[in-house]
């Protein structure tokens, strides 16, 4: 079987990828490419350890919770995204600097 | 003591009546096409009252968890309900006569109102970590369609941007570390992680691990306070919202997400020892939210000095009062917790009525800059007058709500014997002061060639404002209830 440490690795570089695209980025939608990367990480690290521990489903449960709430999350990202290319058109968000004085 | 799925509903009238009052919104707004800019604020308040109601009858007896421990009940979090609805009340009357508003159909706006509120009397309540981190995402995922609410303007829509990339973020950030915490303890229940933190003892690769957890959650928790260095969605946010959203974020997400912080912190990783908590050693997690709290004041304060813009200038100065409202979090005592709240309960009365005199303004004014508010004084002795007062009670000049905060903060303080954070806190005070002075002088004293126009507000307007008023003038009386009230209201599920 795969040792724990392994899983736990491949969650850290996601992680850090996640933080690094979100930093970087400057294209809104990459950003929110990088969120995900960040809340997958989180999902992989509670399945893990769920399956590696005495405790029950706990952490796959609550996986499948953080898989909903991110769906929510991209949709309602993505339509602001949207209404805000609609004003600016464009979705770079060095763009959307008037608030920056 | 822990109910079960059934016998938890009867505690849990409060968020059942939101529940109901969201979809009754929802469907009078598409079945009343004539009537519902009538029925729909009507329906949103009658459903906050009813909530607030159920809430004040709540008789829970000791402190104890529903639905199989997934929250928690206990006079704390019945604190927070009642404190959030009342802000939710009066964010909504402040909300119907407001000129950025009437451009946009509102329908919309009402749910989410109550969504928000809905979601933020959970977070009160939450005692297991996949709660908290719903409740968060329910608060937060509402408030980001609010700030961008006004669709068609780019300030709101870049402020939304703003909040919903740094909002992921940190979240996510955040859940990174529950899930690191629930490797360490097996569990996602806060008292089976307190106890199984308790088991074992934290040292080596387990104390960094934990201090991870500590920084990553303040992630969390610190971007739903707006706390330095979680803050930098603040003044954008702040100023491109609508003002009565502004005011909303700045008050009631604010108070949810510390009572979210203290009950992760308290019920998770401290231990109740008499009259105060003692953290689990190994992780000195109140350090790093002293440090949080001090920069947060002195950065907040500093920063307000050089604004312009009446809206950012309060944004950071609400990024400041997260600062005080934490240096009662950190001290683990029973008064710290109970400081914590009365600056809560009077800085709802104070904040809100300074952005409500904000929007008063721009409804006629159609202006944010501090420049503009030259001469007010001539042309709205009312507005003027009230405006001083909510400063000066955010100041804590001693006739005003805000001074009761600010002695029990640092009362809190000094008996724990922190005499330098006191200091800082004192000197914030002070540059604070200086800042809010500004608006005073440029409101009374400065006048401009104009002729002075008298100001129109609505009766409305005219009422709520009073309705704001009256606190900040009486409490400093009414005193002894106010200390009785919040004194009960530190009791926590499984602490003190």
């Amino acid at each position: 079987m795969i040792e724990l440490k392994y899983y736990l690795l491949i969650s850290a570089a996601l992680f850090s990828l996640g933080v690094f695209g979100v930093l970087t980025r400057r294209n809104a939608v990459n950003v929110l490419m990088g969120v995900e990367l960040i809340l997958n990480s989180a999902n992989l690290n509670l399945v893990a350890f769920s399956r590696y521990s005495s405790s029950g489903i706990d952490g796959q449960m609550f996986a499948v919770f953080v898989i909903v709430v991110a769906a929510a999350e991209v949709a309602v990202a993505l339509a602001i995204v949207l209404t805000l290319y609609r004003v600016l058109n464009t979705v770079n968000l060095d763009r959307a600097d008037v608030l920056k004085r | 003591m822990n109910l079960g799925n059934l016998d938890s509903l009867t505690f849990f009238y409060p968020e059942l009546i939101l529940l109901g009052g969201i979809l009754l919104v929802v469907i009078s707004d598409i079945a009343l096409k004539g009537l519902r800019n009538r029925v729909n604020p009507l329906l949103t308040l009658a459903a906050l009252l009813l909530a607030l109601f159920c809430t004040l009858q709540t008789d829970h007896g000791s402190a104890m968890t529903l639905f199989e421990g997934m929250l928690a009940l206990d006079n704390f979090a019945l604190f927070f309900k009642v404190f959030l609805l009342v802000a939710g009340i009066l964010v909504l009357l402040g909300s119907l006569h407001s000129e950025e508003l009437a451009s946009v159909h509102r329908g919309e706006f009402h749910a989410l109102l109550l969504a928000v509120t809905l979601g933020m009397l959970l977070m009160a309540n939450s005692a297991h970590l996949v709660m908290l981190y719903l409740s968060l995402e329910l608060v937060s995922l509402t408030s980001y369609i609010m700030v961008g609410y006004l669709r068609s303007d780019r300030l709101s829509n870049e402020a939304s941007m703003k909040y919903i990339l740094f909002g992921a973020v940190s979240t996510g950030a955040m859940l990174y570390g529950f899930s690191l915490l629930y490797g360490m303890t097996g569990s996602l229940d806060l008292f089976a992680i307190r106890d199984a933190l308790l088991a074992q003892e934290v040292v080596g690769f387990n104390q960094v691990t934990l201090l991870l957890v500590v920084v990553l959650t303040t992630a969390g928790f610190g971007f739903k306070t707006a706390a330095v260095p979680f803050h930098f969605w603040c003044p954008d946010v702040y100023t491109g919202a609508p003002t009565p959203v502004t005011a909303f974020l700045s008050v009631a997400p604010k108070a949810a997400g510390f009572a979210i912080l203290v009950r992760f912190f308290l019920s998770g990783l401290s231990q109740p020892a008499g009259e105060q908590w003692r953290f689990i050693s190994g992780v000195d997690w109140p350090l790093v939210l002293i440090v949080v709290s001090v920069l947060t004041m002195t950065l907040g304060n500093i920063a307000a000095l050089t604004q312009n813009n009446l809206k950012r200038m309060l944004a950071y100065s609400s990024i400041a009062h997260a600062g005080y409202i934490l240096m009662g979090a950190v001290l683990l005592t029973g008064s710290g917790l109970k400081a914590m709240l009365v600056y809560l309960f009077v800085y709802l009365f104070m904040n809100l009525g300074a952005f409500f005199v904000v929007t008063v303004i721009f409804n006629s004014e159609k202006t944010f800059e501090l420049q503009d508010y030259n001469g007010m004084f001539r042309r709205s002795p009312f507005l003027a007058i009230a405006m001083s007062i909510f400063l000066l009670s955010l100041i804590g000049i001693p006739p005003f709500a805000g001074f009761l905060g600010k002695l029990y903060i640092f009362g809190a303080v000094i008996d724990q014997g922190l005499y330098w954070f006191a200091v800082v806190g004192a000197l914030n005070a002070a540059v604070a002061a200086f800042y809010y002075m500004r608006i005073m002088k440029h409101m009374i004293l400065e006048n401009d060639d104009r002729p002075p126009t008298p100001l129109r507000i609505s009766t409305l307007n005219r009422a709520l404002l009073i309705l704001l008023l009256v606190p900040n003038i009486v409490l400093i009386v009414f005193w002894a209830p106010i200390d009785r009230w919040t004194a009960n209201s530190i009791t926590l599920f499984g602490g003190l």
